[in-house]
């Protein structure tokens, strides 16, 4: 993105070949930046810069709409289970965490924490948070925490930035920025205090597809490895790396399919492929399911087809040479011999592998398909928003751009037609001469006169268009803040209606009856509550529970639930049997709150 | 039927020799690299198929380690063929280097595995 300062004398000849529509502007005498006396490439990268540093900011005030209302703290509840463990992870270092066997959740079995949780975003909390500490800013690790996602936002709209100019230009890339910065999809996860996975996780699903299509474009087994680590990133963030593993190799097909296949790709995903994998597994939660389970198949096969479809090219000379043999003896037999021992060996092999692994349960091919297409559609259906937000943004992105730059240049030619007579620049030239790049079929030598008479309304009808576009975009922009504001920023733990007199009226009694927890109870008692509230619990009165969110033993859950719901000798006994000191029961009667546990 | 067959693969086999000769040293020296780390990774899976596969992140970090050496050689190997038209203003040295560089993070990760 950096503008490279080239030898020009003068502001206005255009040596660039750029097609941004911002140049134009500024050949106008009457603009207060031509005093600045700054060369055209300048002063693009002057609002490129000014465009992202805007956007930047955008991203992160427009996710604090709760901290505004009402305090700087974690929503929900998962995300008190991440609060907890980065806590504990600044407190007690990184090896502690790894191996952690928290025995204050799920009493009396424990959970073993280290290996069933995804350390990226407390990791990377806490290395911002070690990071502010050095530079001896004393902040608090529940603020690092509540600022992280909004954070992460920011950062995921420079990589749009990025990825857009990849994929288009430049242009494209402010507008994906722009797009992604306010989109609800991506809002809804990544608030201020919804400090849960899917907040850099959307920053590395980004930034791994951006460096492998730059792998992919390059060949350079540099970017392919910087990909591969953005996949370690996102595997330790988030269980929807799936996603990744499985979009990769499909994008990689559609490549061999459509014919585009080159010994780029190759170099690409195969290093991607091997050091994701490899690091990848590092993560004790995620363990050795790339080599066994059904969900990563699809990219272990394109890799192996990969090895099958590189064959020809590595051997191409001998191919040939045997063309040429054959040419030369002018007999069929020595070719068809060659493709029939290839061949009988390939599908030998592959028969015998799929006979061996379908004959030992290995593979299921069914369950293969079954669990691609409909894993993602059907068990995480609301996540499926979040993942086709950036996606969704970079397309429009993209179709906004092109929209845009041909309306106002088909206005900005139009304007200039009258001042041609005059002034001699090259700038008018070569401006008209990307019209006649667009319009070929006019057929003219770059003729305004002539522009002119052809298609008179057509000024008239890209001014409209484009009064029409920023409309939309306008409005856009409204309901994405006023969604965000209304629907996305509420904090489930602490509740606001309107009094009688129209005041606003704070619930906090989630907080208050934990603090009571905290504060009145002895270290060691055992609470006994809904499964929901166990991780807040935890957190916030710091005592023992019996089940929490985590939800991986039903029976526990099960035992707790018909103490809840039995008689009161019954229910008396389980207790017992459960050590239970507390019990925490949440009631809505009085204020007509609905989702409490006697709904449940 | 089954003699004119064989004279075939005896032809055959000729033809793809003397065209294998014609190829650059360094080439063949990578291409003599693969083909190790390929028997290696056949004996290591060999191995386990007789005493089994009980520490499996051991037996995963020497196959991969094999599989990946052989990858990342033969991607080497793509950069530095002069006859490939798509990497020509790519020099060599930058490939090794790219390569070293892959082949230190591959064997960290696999030592970090190894268990």
């Amino acid at each position: 993105m950096v503008g490279k300062m080239e030898a020009v004398n003068g502001v206005k000849s255009g040596s660039n070949s750029t097609a941004s529509t911002f140049q134009s502007a500024f050949f106008k005498p009457d603009l207060s930046l031509k005093s600045l006396k700054l060369k055209t490439k300048q002063q693009e990268l002057l609002i490129r810069v000014s465009i992202l540093t805007l956007v930047y900011i955008l991203a992160f005030i427009t996710r604090l709409f709760s901290v505004l209302r009402y305090e700087s703290m974690i929503h929900e509840f998962d995300p008190y289970f991440n609060y907890r463990t980065t806590v504990f992870l600044t407190e007690k270092g990184f090896y502690e965490f790894w191996n952690w066997f928290d025995s204050e959740s799920w009493y009396p079995l424990g959970r073993i924490i280290g290996g069933t949780l995804y350390p990226g975003l407390m990791v990377t909390a806490a290395l911002i948070y070690s990071i502010i500490r050095f530079l001896r800013f004393a902040v608090h690790i529940r603020e690092v925490c509540v600022l992280t996602a909004p954070f992460f936002a920011s950062n995921t709209t420079i990589v749009a930035y990025f990825f857009g100019k990849e994929l288009w230009d430049s242009g494209a890339g402010l507008v994906a920025a722009a797009l992604i910065a306010i989109c609800p999809g991506y809002i809804s996860r990544s608030v201020a205090g919804s400090y849960d996975n899917e907040g850099v996780a959307i920053f590395a699903l980004l930034l791994t597809f951006y460096l492998f299509v730059k792998a992919v474009n390059t060949g350079s087994l540099a970017w392919a490895l910087a990909s591969a680590f953005g996949y370690f990133y996102m595997v330790s963030a988030w269980g929807g790396y799936v996603f990744i593993i499985n979009l990769i190799p499909l994008y990689a097909m559609v490549l061999l399919i459509t014919g585009r296949y080159s010994m780029r790709l190759y170099v690409a995903y195969n290093c991607m492929y091997i050091l994701g994998m490899l690091l990848a597994m590092q993560i004790r939660f995620v363990g050795f399911q790339h080599v066994q389970s059904g969900e990563h198949m699809a990219a272990m096969g394109v890799f192996f087809l990969m090895q099958v479809s590189n064959f020809p090219y590595i051997h191409m000379h001998v191919f040939y040479f045997l063309d040429w043999v054959k040419h030369l003896l002018s007999d069929t037999k020595l070719f068809q011999a060659f493709l029939r021992i290839t061949v009988t060996c390939a599908v030998g092999v592959g028969a015998i592998a799929l006979g061996v692994g379908t004959a030992s349960g290995y593979i299921s091919p069914w369950t293969v398909m079954y669990g691609l297409t409909s894993m993602y559609f059907a068990g995480v259906m609301v996540r499926l928003i979040l993942v086709a937000t950036p996606a969704m943004c970079l397309i429009s992105a993209i179709a906004v751009s092109a929209t845009i730059k041909n309306l106002t240049q088909l206005v900005r030619t139009k304007s200039k037609v009258a001042h041609t007579g005059s002034t001699k620049g090259t700038t008018s030239g070569k401006a008209s001469s990307k019209l006649c790049i667009k319009k070929p079929s006019l057929h003219f030598s770059c003729d305004q006169a002539s522009l002119d008479q052809s298609l008179p309304f057509q000024r008239n009808g890209a001014i409209a268009l484009l009064i029409g576009a920023f409309y939309l975009l306008c409005k856009y922009a409204t309901h994405c803040t006023w969604v965000t504001s209304e629907a996305y920023s509420s904090p489930s733990i602490v509740l606001a209606a309107r009094g009688a007199y129209g005041n606003r009226v704070i619930f906090d009694d989630y907080r208050e009856a934990y603090f009571w927890l905290r504060q009145n109870t002895p270290p060691d008692a055992k609470v006994m509550s809904w499964w929901d509230y166990g991780y807040q619990i935890t957190a916030m009165g710091n005592r023992t529970v019996i089940v929490d969110n985590n939800t991986w033993n039903n029976t526990h859950i099960a035992t707790v639930g018909r103490a809840m719901s039995s008689y009161e000798d019954e229910a008396y006994e389980i207790m017992r049997s459960l050590d239970v000191d507390y019990v925490l029961v949440v009631f809505g009667g009085v204020t007509g709150y609905s989702s409490d546990d006697i709904n449940k | 039927m089954a003699r004119s067959t064989t004279k075939d693969a005896q032809a055959l086999f000729h033809s793809l020799r003397s065209a294998y000769s014609a190829t650059p040293t360094n080439l063949k020296i990578i291409d003599l690299y693969v083909i190790f780390a390929v028997l290696t990774a056949i004996i290591q899976v060999g191995y386990m198929a007789i005493v089994g596969s009980f520490p499996f992140n051991s037996f995963l970090s020497g196959v991969l380690s094999c599989v990946g050496t052989a990858v990342l050689a033969v991607c080497l190997r793509i950069q530095v063929n002069k006859e490939n038209k798509e990497f020509k203003d790519l020099p060599p040295e930058r490939a090794f280097a790219d390569f070293v560089l892959c082949n230190l993070v591959l064997h960290l990760v696999i030592i970090n595995f190894m268990g």
